[in-house]
Parts: C-alpha cells; sequence; structure tokens
C-alpha cells in the first residue's frame, strides 16, 4: 500500500522493541499466552486500563487437534464455521473521543459502539456466508450468556462491502445497541483464559470495581489462517482484551486541580500476585503522554545523549513519582514529535505470593494536557420532529491534529483528506438516499464533486437493513463537513414492537474511519499490520409511533362490522324489486282463495320460524312454490347428514359388508372398556 | 330549430365552463407557487405510498445509480410512469419551486380528464335523450331544463378541493384518474382501441381498475346508459300489437330503434375491444420488460406492485381501514383476512353487474367507488374520481326528471356533504394529534378513517337505490305513456 509520506503517520514504535516477537519465531509451533495491561492517565482525571490476553495455537495441520492453552470452545468455533476472521464485542458506556483520544489505537481498535457488536469473515462460498453467520450467532449467544441470537434476523445484519472492512462478500456486520452487558458476560470470556482470574494480570478484575467504570468494553478477536490455502499458516489467534476507564478514589494530593494519584490497589481493589503461570509473558506498561510532561522531552533528549535509558529522573521526577522502579522505559515516536508518549514497562515475573505487585502514580504537580484527536471529530444526530419523518445528520468537525497537519501540507494544492462512511439503518427507518446533501464549511456541495465512491443498499420492509457506504474526498483546509438525509419512519405490526415501544428503537452507531491514516496496534508481533484510525459515532433514538395496544380484538369487530354494512346494505338495495312486490301484492288481493295443504304448509312454515302465521289468504300458487322449495331444502339437509354420518361411522371403524345394507363393527375393533365403564356409569 | 334566445343561452353556458375550467387552473397555478407546496405532499390523505412522488424519486435516483428501482420497499408503481416523470422530478429550475414540472403535467391531466369527463357527458346525455324520445316519454319539464350533465361533472371534477388537493400534492393519482376516465370516455364513444388503451393503463398503474372490463364491455356492447332494455321490448310488442296503420314517423322510429336499440349486443365491438387490449397489455409489458430488464424484469415489477397492493405490506396511516386492521390483526389471520377483504370487492361485481347492466357508466361508477373504498391505499384523489363521476348522474340522481314524484331523488345527500366535509376537515387535526403532538392516539385517526368508510358506503348504497328508483320511475312512465297510446 503506497501511502503518501504526509499521512505515513505511525504514533507508536511499540512492537519491535518487545522480546516476544523476537522469540516468536522460534517458538511458533508451540501454544502460547501472554498477558498484557496497559495503565494510561486520561487528562480528566481517569484512569484507562486496558487487559489484552493472547492465545495462540499453531496450525491444525502440523499441531493436531489437541490443545493445552487454547480454548476448546473457540478452537472448535473456528473450524465448525469455517471463520477466517471474528470479533465480538460488549461495550457498555460511550468512548469519550473528545478527551480520551481518538488517534491512538486503543480508541481505533477498542472503542466500540454500545451494546453488542459482531462482525465475521468467512471462509466459505458466498450463498452460504448467511447460514454460516446465523449458526454462529446462535453459538456465540450460548458461549457468551447474551442475545446475541437476536443478529440472526437478517433485518439486522449487513453485509458490507468496502465500507467497514476490506473483505468483499463473506463478512457479515450486526450490531445490538441495546444490549445490557454484565458479568454474566465476562464470566464466560474469562473462562477462555487458562489461568481465568486466579491469577495473572487478571486477578486484578475486581467485579464491582470494574463495572462502575465510566466505560466498559470486553473484546473477543479472532484470525485464524486455518483455510487460507496457500500461504503461511499462522494458525489461530484469539484476541481477549478488555478496556476499561475507571475513576481514581478520592486519595486527594493537596490541591484539587491536581491530578488524582492512584495506584492499582486504589483503583482495582486488589493487586497483583504472580503472573500466570502458564503465561509466556505477564507485563504491565504505563503510558504517559509527553504532552502531559513538556519537561520530559528534555530529559528524553538528555537521556538519548548519554544513553542511561534507566535514569530515574524518568519516573521520579519533580512532576510524578512511580511507586515502583520500571524494568525499561521507551519513547513511542511518531512524525509530529509533538504527541509522542512515554511508556514505562514493568515484568511481573519477579513478584511472588509474598511480596505483591502494586504499581501506584502520584501527581506533585498539576498538568493539562490533551490526548491525540482523529483527524474529524464526527457526531451524529436527529433532525426534524414529530413521528412521520426526520433526517440524518452526521457532522464532522476538524480537531488539532488535522489543522496541525493542514498546517504542514498547505504548500499542496490538490490534498484531499479521505472519509469512509459506514453506515447501517433498520428497516422502519426508510431513508430516501436521493435527498443525500453533503455541505462543507456550511456551503452545499455538488455529490459528485465530494463523493468519490458510494454504495447504497435500500433497506427492503421486514427483510433487510438500509446500508450506506461513502467515501467521501474532502479538502484538506476544511472546517467542518456535514452530510444529512432524510427519511421516513415506517409502521410495525402490533407484534414488532419491543415490549417498551415507546421508549424508541436504535439506529446502529455510524462508522467513520479514515484509511489514509493508519494508527499501529500497540500489542501485535507483526509490524507491518496496521490498521485505519477508526471512529464510531453516537447510537441514535428514533421513537416511532404505537397503535393502540390493547384494540385488536375493537378494530377487528369494527372493521368488520362496516365491512358487513356496506354488504348487507348494498345487497339489500340491489335485491329490492318494488314493482315485483307491488305486483305479488295485488295478486294476493286478487285471489284470495287458497288450497288447505298450502295453508297447512304455510302454517307449518310459520311456526318453524317462530312467527305467527302472516295471512291464511296468502296465494296458493307462490305459498305452494315455497313450501315446495322449503320441502326440497329440508331434503337435501337431510340426506347430505345421513349421508356425512354413514361416513362418519366408517370412520369411525364401523365397515360396510358387502351385498349388505348394514354397517358392522368387527368385535376386535370395539373398545371393551369403554363399553363397561359406560355400562357402569348407566 | 331553436329560438335566438337558446342559442345565446347556451353559448353562454359554454363560454361559463371554460371560464371556469380555466379559473380552476390559474387556482392550481397559483398554489403551486406557495411555499412547499403548503405540505400537501407528506399528508397520508393525499399521497400514499404508491402515488407518492418523492418515493418516485427515490426510485429513479436508484435506477440511476444502477439499482432496480425497487430495490428497498420505497417505490410500487410503474416502470413507464418513473421513466416518465423520473427526470423531471430531478429537474430544478432556478427560483421555481421544486417538482414545478410534474405538478404542471398534473394540472394538465387535470384539466385533460374534466374534458374527458364533458366529453362522457355528452355522449351519456344525447344517448339519454334519444332512448327517452324513443320510449315516448315526454319529462315533464322539458329537455332544455335538465342540466347540462357533462359540464357539471367536469367542473364538479375541476372544483372540487379534494382534487385540488391530489393535484398539488405530488402525486400521481391525477394521472391514474385520467385513465379511468380515458377509459370510459372511449368506451362512451365507442371507440374500442381508446378504451383499450385507458382500460390497459389503468390496471397497470393501480391494478383496480381491471374490474372496468365489465361496465366497458357493456358499454361498448350495448352503447351508453339507457333505461332498463325490458322497457323497449314492451314498447315494441306493445306498439306491434297496437296499432298496424300507426303513421310514418313511429315507423321510422321502428327502424331506428332496431338499428341503435340497446338491445342489440354489438359483439364486433368486443373483439374489437380484446384484440386491443391484447395489443396494448403487450405493448406496455414489453416496454416496462425494456426498462427493467436489467434488474428483475418483470416479475419483479408484478411482485413490487400488484404484490404491494394485494399483501398490504406498508401499514403507515391512510384514509382507508385496512392499515389499522392489518397492524392489529393477529399474524396467523392475515392471510385470511387479505382473502376476505379483496373478494369483498369482487363479490359485489356480478350482483351490481346484473342489476344495472343497461347503465354500464353507472355502473363504472359503482365500481371505482367501492374499490377506493375498500382498496389497501386508497387516498382523497380516488374520491376526486368517483365524485366527478357522480356529477355524471346528476339527472338521474337529484330526481330532476321527476321532480312531481320526486321518487329518484337521492337521500341523505347533505347529509353526505357534511360527512365528507366533516371528515376532511377532522382527519388532519387528528392525524395531527396522534403523529405530531402525541396528545391523541392510532384509535382517533382510525375514528376518521371508519367514518370515512361508513359515508362512503351510504353514498354507494344510496346513489345506487336512486338510480335504481329513476329506473322504476321510467318503467311506470313509459307502461303509463303506452297504455294511453293504446287507449287512444
Amino acid at each position: 500500500m503506497l501511502l503518501p509520506r504526509q499521512t505515513r503517520l505511525v504514533l507508536f514504535l511499540l512492537s519491535n522493541l518487545f522480546f516476544i516477537p523476537i522469540t516468536f519465531s522460534l517458538v511458533e509451533e508451540q501454544e502460547q499466552f501472554t498477558e498484557e495491561l496497559l495503565l494510561k492517565p486520561l487528562p480528566d482525571r481517569k484512569v484507562l486500563s486496558h487487559f489484552h490476553f493472547q492465545s495462540r495455537a499453531p496450525p491444525t495441520a502440523s499441531y493436531g487437534h489437541h490443545h493445552r492453552l487454547f480454548p476448546k470452545a473457540i478452537y472448535q468455533l473456528v473450524h465448525k464455521y469455517r471463520i477466517r476472521e471474528m470479533e465480538l464485542s460488549f461495550t457498555q458506556g460511550r468512548w469519550n473521543y473528545e478527551r480520551w483520544g481518538g488517534f491512538d489505537p486503543i480508541s481505533s481498535n477498542n472503542a466500540k459502539p454500545p451494546g453488542v457488536e459482531l462482525w465475521a469473515v468467512f471462509d466459505v462460498p458466498e450463498h452460504q456466508v448467511d447460514a454460516y453467520w446465523k449458526n454462529l450467532t446462535h453459538t456465540l449467544s450460548g458461549l457468551f450468556c447474551a442475545s446475541i441470537n437476536f443478529l440472526e434476523s437478517s433485518t439486522t445484519y449487513a453485509a458490507p462491502e468496502w465500507g467497514f472492512q476490506p473483505f468483499t462478500g463473506s463478512l457479515r456486520y450486526g450490531t445490538l445497541p441495546r444490549e445490557a452487558v454484565c458479568t454474566e458476560n465476562l464470566t464466560p470470556w474469562l473462562k477462555l483464559l487458562p489461568c481465568r482470574d486466579k491469577a495473572g494480570l487478571s486477578a486484578l478484575l475486581d467485579r464491582p470495581s470494574i463495572y462502575k467504570g465510566f466505560y466498559h468494553s470486553q473484546q473477543l478477536h479472532l484470525i485464524s489462517a486455518e483455510f487460507k490455502s496457500g500461504e503461511l499458516d499462522s494458525g489461530i489467534i484469539l484476541e481477549q482484551t478488555l478496556t476499561v476507564v475507571l475513576q481514581p478514589g478520592a486519595k486527594r494530593t493537596g490541591l484539587a486541580y491536581f491530578q488524582p494519584s492512584w495506584s492499582m490497589s486504589s483503583i482495582f481493589g486488589r493487586q497483583i500476585t504472580g503472573k500466570c503461570v502458564l503465561a509466556k509473558s505477564s507485563n504491565v506498561f504505563l503510558q504517559i503522554d509527553r504532552d502531559a510532561v513538556s519537561e520530559l522531552k528534555d530529559m528524553w533528549k538528555e537521556m538519548s545523549v548519554n544513553s542511561d535509558k534507566m535514569s530515574k529522573s524518568l519516573w521520579s521526577n519533580p512532576y510524578f513519582e512511580l511507586s515502583r522502579a520500571p524494568d525499561r522505559i521507551k519513547e513511542a515516536s511518531s512524525i509530529n514529535s509533538d504527541s509522542a508518549s512515554i511508556l514505562y514497562e514493568f515484568f511481573i515475573q519477579k513478584c511472588s505470593k509474598s511480596e505483591s505487585f502494586d504499581l501506584g502514580l502520584t501527581w506533585k504537580s498539576s498538568f493539562v494536557w490533551s490526548c491525540p484527536k482523529a483527524p474529524l471529530h464526527a457526531t451524529r444526530f436527529l433532525m426534524g420532529s414529530g413521528n412521520e419523518r426526520g433526517s440524518i445528520a452526521i457532522s464532522l468537525r476538524t480537531t488539532e491534529l488535522n489543522r496541525r497537519l493542514m498546517d504542514a501540507d498547505i504548500s499542496e494544492e490538490t490534498c484531499k483528506l479521505r472519509v469512509d462512511i459506514f453506515q447501517m439503518v433498520p428497516w422502519y427507518v426508510k431513508v430516501y438516499y436521493h435527498t443525500l446533501l453533503v455541505f462543507v464549511d456550511e456551503k452545499p456541495q455538488a455529490l459528485t464533486d465530494v463523493i468519490e465512491r458510494m454504495h447504497v443498499s435500500p433497506s427492503e420492509d421486514k427483510v433487510s437493513p438500509g446500508l450506506m457506504e461513502l467515501a467521501l474526498k474532502l479538502p484538506c483546509g476544511l472546517n467542518s463537513a456535514a452530510l444529512t438525509v432524510e427519511f421516513s419512519k415506517g409502521f410495525l405490526h402490533i407484534d414488532e414492537y419491543p415490549p417498551d415501544a415507546n421508549q424508541g428503537f436504535d439506529i446502529p452507531s455510524a462508522v467513520i474511519s479514515f484509511p489514509r491514516f493508519n494508527t499501529r496496534l500497540h500489542f501485535p508481533k507483526d509490524d507491518s499490520e496496521r490498521s485505519p484510525v477508526l471512529s464510531y459515532t453516537e447510537v441514535l433514538l428514533v421513537p416511532l409511533t404505537t397503535p393502540d395496544f390493547s384494540m385488536p380484538y375493537n378494530v377487528i369487530t369494527i372493521t368488520c362490522t362496516v365491512f358487513a354494512l356496506y354488504f348487507g346494505s348494498l345487497l339489500n338495495v340491489l335485491r329490492r324489486r318494488v314493482g315485483e312486490e307491488e305486483r305479488i301484492l295485488k295478486e294476493k288481493a286478487a285471489n284470495k282463495k287458497t288450497g288447505w295443504i298450502s295453508i297447512l304448509l304455510s302454517k307449518l312454515f310459520a311456526k318453524l320460524r317462530g312467527r305467527p302465521s302472516e295471512s291464511p289468504k296468502s296465494p296458493a300458487s307462490s305459498s305452494s312454490l315455497v313450501s315446495l322449495k322449503l320441502l326440497l331444502k329440508v331434503v337435501l339437509v337431510a340426506s347430505v347428514a345421513v349421508g356425512w354420518q354413514i361416513e362418519f361411522l366408517e370412520l369411525c371403524g364401523f365397515e360396510r359388508i358387502d351385498g349388505e345394507k348394514f354397517l358392522d363393527l368387527p368385535i376386535e375393533k370395539v373398545d371393551m372398556a369403554a363399553l363397561v365403564s359406560a355400562g357402569s356409569e348407566l | 330549430t331553436m329560438s335566438d334566445p337558446e342559442i345565446l343561452n347556451k353559448k353562454n353556458k359554454k363560454l361559463d365552463f371554460w371560464i371556469w375550467g380555466i379559473a380552476s387552473i390559474i387556482f392550481r397555478i397559483i398554489l403551486i407557487y406557495f411555499p412547499k407546496n403548503l405540505n400537501l405532499s407528506s399528508r397520508p390523505e393525499v399521497s400514499t405510498p404508491l402515488t407518492n412522488l418523492r418515493r418516485l424519486a427515490e426510485g429513479y435516483w436508484l435506477k440511476q445509480s444502477s439499482i432496480s428501482p425497487y430495490a428497498g420497499s420505497m417505490y410500487h408503481g410503474s416502470p413507464l410512469l418513473l421513466s416518465m416523470l423520473g427526470p423531471l422530478t430531478v429537474k430544478k429550475i432556478e427560483g421555481q419551486p421544486n417538482n414545478l414540472l410534474c405538478s404542471l403535467i398534473f394540472v394538465n391531466a387535470d384539466f385533460v380528464a374534466a374534458l374527458l369527463i364533458r366529453a362522457t357527458g355528452h355522449y351519456l346525455q344525447t344517448a339519454y335523450d334519444r332512448s327517452l324520445e324513443l320510449l315516448g316519454i315526454s319529462t315533464p319539464l322539458g329537455r332544455s331544463e335538465a342540466l347540462p350533465s357533462g359540464e357539471i361533472a367536469a367542473l364538479v371534477y375541476l372544483w372540487n378541493p379534494l382534487t385540488i388537493v391530489t393535484c398539488l400534492g405530488s402525486s400521481t393519482a391525477p394521472i391514474e384518474n385520467l385513465v379511468v376516465i380515458l377509459t370510459l370516455c372511449g368506451a362512451c364513444a365507442g371507440l374500442a382501441p381508446l378504451a383499450a388503451f385507458g382500460w390497459v393503463m389503468a390496471t397497470h398503474f393501480s391494478l383496480y381498475p381491471v374490474i372496468l372490463i365489465i361496465p366497458v364491455v357493456l358499454l361498448l356492447g350495448f352503447g351508453p346508459d339507457a333505461p332498463p332494455r325490458k322497457l323497449f321490448i314492451q314498447k315494441k310488442f306493445g306498439k306491434v300489437g297496437m296499432d298496424l296503420s300507426s303513421d310514418k314517423s313511429l315507423k321510422h322510429k321502428e327502424v331506428t330503434t332496431l338499428r341503435v336499440s340497446p338491445m342489440h349486443f354489438s359483439w364486433v365491438n368486443i373483439f374489437h375491444f380484446l384484440f386491443w387490449a391484447c395489443l396494448w397489455s403487450i405493448y406496455v409489458l414489453l416496454l416496462c420488460g425494456i426498462s427493467l430488464k436489467d434488474y428483475g424484469g418483470l416479475s419483479e415489477m408484478f411482485r413490487r406492485t400488484y404484490g404491494f397492493i394485494l399483501c398490504v405490506e406498508d401499514l403507515s396511516p391512510n384514509i382507508g381501514v385496512l392499515w389499522y386492521f392489518f397492524a392489529e390483526v393477529f399474524e396467523f389471520f392475515r392471510g385470511f383476512f387479505l382473502i376476505v377483504f379483496h373478494v369483498n370487492i369482487l363479490f359485489m361485481i356480478l350482483p351490481l353487474a346484473i342489476r344495472l347492466n343497461h347503465r354500464p357508466c353507472f355502473l363504472a361508477f359503482v365500481y371505482v367507488a367501492i374499490s377506493s373504498m375498500l382498496k389497501s391505499y386508497p387516498s382523497v384523489g380516488d374520491a376526486a374520481l368517483y365524485l366527478g363521476l357522480l356529477g355524471l348522474f346528476v339527472n338521474e340522481l337529484a330526481g330532476k326528471l321527476d321532480i312531481l314524484t320526486n321518487a329518484g331523488d337521492m337521500h341523505f345527500s347533505f347529509f353526505l356533504f357534511c360527512g365528507y366535509v366533516g371528515v376532511f376537515l377532522l382527519s388532519p387535526v387528528m392525524h395531527n394529534l396522534w403523529i405530531w403532538r402525541g396528545t391523541g392516539n392510532a384509535n382517533f385517526y382510525f375514528a376518521t378513517a371508519i367514518t370515512y368508510a361508513c359515508f362512503q358506503i351510504i353514498l354507494v348504497v344510496e346513489s345506487v337505490s336512486a338510480m335504481l328508483n329513476h329506473d322504476r320511475f321510467l318503467r311506470k312512465l313509459s307502461t303509463t305513456t303506452t297504455t294511453t297510446a293504446g287507449i287512444s
């Protein structure tokens, strides 16, 4: 991938300095497990802790099916559903891109939309992908005690073409924004670790303290090369991460505007008592943005001159102090050296049960700094009122990073900022894609100027969600850009509303990515693996109109009454023959003599109808006709009844004996018990 | 020969019609220039999922971006309308309201439809006068007093607020109405190719006019509306039995009776009609097939248009009753009720055709009214159509002819008028309360829909009843004239 020089921007040059990747090639044929914990103070007095557990299984071809460390459930999952890559995240809370940063790998890879997000790439023919996805959702649902099986319905997942990940055809993406996340999801996740939460870094995971945080995201990322043919087989890599943003307790160090000092025991309520013995490595990192302590810059320069990498002034200086001496200190550099950071590394191998590991950070003076942000800050909101229509707006505002970059590249005329937008909307939000408008610096733009590429797959009622993938090329010097698209709200069947229908329905987060900006993964071994800067927008809540849920019977009866009214009255009008009636009346008046049989029949007829006989002098002709008709009808009904009865009796087990006119029930078919009981009853 | 003042009077009347017609067009154009077309296009009473121009624009956009126009349940109309109106929806003229070109087309459609109604009225009027003459019925008030039903109907159509609202509301209903009226006009004029074209297009656009084949066949076979055929037979036999040595004029009349007699069914016309209908439908399907050949073809078109109409997939509120019914009814009854409601339309076809076979144009009005009442996505445009057609029978229904007995007078007409006005005033209020303010609920709006359905039922039933009464009255008149003639 050839990237323009100015955007080939790498924040962290960490991975190639670790021991693990160096040793990796030697132990490739071994299962291995590593655990890492990154702690990072955030500008708004909070602490980010990011747990990262990696299990690696060698390829089945060379290693076989039995594993010592690698979780069997995941291995079977990969093989049964032929998964090439999969990511499942459970998130609660919203990542604050403004304060906690949007450019570093943690925010790009671990800031996830609220609820459950699942995407998977399958290594199966395209027509089977949906079936595999459905089965996968059910399996994951059982594995993680979550309602992931709701993603089975074709209205909840989509097949992005290029806007989300560069896999075509075999990728499926679905989210459940309203899924609540709790310990019941964490426990099965921990069970996949070889030491569970009994030893090692995971022992820190005290449920009350991690769930009281501001943001909580638990992830499972799977990469498998099992089914790739003709490529270097690297087995299955399972990465489990848990990202928590916590507020350190009120352990104040004098002034209120100081950053709060904290230690592991104060934020988690626990300490590390030793590494997980099955883990290949077990490290704790502390990352401090160098922005935070500008003084450190000079120190770092000094140090690089002196090549004294373990200078004490780096971890115990007039600004802050660490409670333990780090085992290693590194600087993560980037092209614009302003936003680098310093990484302190601690090896857990050394500590033992008697001497538990507890890292603390004490601030000695106050600092204000900010985390690196994505080039554009994205927010999404709804416009309009009422329950009939509205529009979705995505607003992109420039951040300092972009401004700084732009200042650097102002010389280049054709500078374009590429932004990819991936948005999935449920079918009941009926988007009019032809109303898409793009504004740059609050001026409307012609779509062809701004949109480089567009893929729309419109929603289909009760079948599939709408999908919009946009590649925008915006001018570099922009201040803001906005996209609006109008929609009208659908009306659902009474059964399709959730129990709390008036709460509204969620539109899943849109994904905004900046493909030209790369952020390097924090922990991987492979140096070349980069991922674009990615951010999620807010989940939108759309209120939909509700019918009256208590009304079905009323509506059915009222509507049917109206139809009956229509049918009956129209037929009555058509049937009425005033002239005939007059004629009959006249005839009645004319011939008064009537036969006695007809009188009798008419009386009988009247009695049958339950009405008094109208008049004894009804005309003979019509009366006899009526009675004849009546007789015919009675005979017809009776014959039908008799016929049916005989058929019924035959069905009941009676048999018609050939040549005879009687029905016979064979003795073996008689239920003697029933007869005896009937007799006793009598 | 008419006296001069009478001719002048007639000319004045004609002038009046043109003045009023053009005034209605100007009125429409003024309203088009109101900001945002008064937001009529978003009213559920005006535009349905089938006729909404916005959905058409979306379909056109999808087609332009080489996706099937039916992808995504947005557009459910005809591909021909899409290629006709689609390019106009994207054309924006600086300083002019959106969709100006489409609106102008709809105004034109309304005007042409009114002219066609007027022509139909003339055909009906002449046929009616002739048959009365044949029967020897002299109206108590004389011919000149009878209202010019065609012009009345045309003006009713043009000035009906429902038509105006439909025309401004960016819905394709004016075009659908136009082809229905074209069918009737063609059939009244005895032009089988025109009638076939109108019928095929109307069926293609909105499916329900398919039942109009019965009135069209009757119209082409028997000619326009006339008193019951029995009367002619009675008259003929009465005359034959009465007197052989009648004067020459009567004999001459006899001959004309035989020639244009409503008893004589002209099969040639029917075959013509069927042939042309086949030709036109093949042509339309061919065009549709060409325009959709890259995306799903005709099977998708039928599924997305007729399937959408028959399965009531969209449950958004409208002035019909089916949307709420299907939003509330239990899923396992859905199929059953779909059949019941559609069969309800079909059930009445035969009885009505038998009873009103001598009045095919009125029969067509009744069919249109019934289908607009029971169709899955009704709008006020349908009401505009049948109210316009109702104007054609103003002489019969208003009891103008039988003013002495008042037998044919339609009952409840004032009540119906008030009801329609009330419903169309209340319906937006209820919709606003439910959708926009959230202070009302769906039942409010559904109540107006139910009331509207009831008023339509009363209208249909009463008009049929009035027409049958009128026939009875004619029969009475005819028998009295024959008997008097016999006595004399």
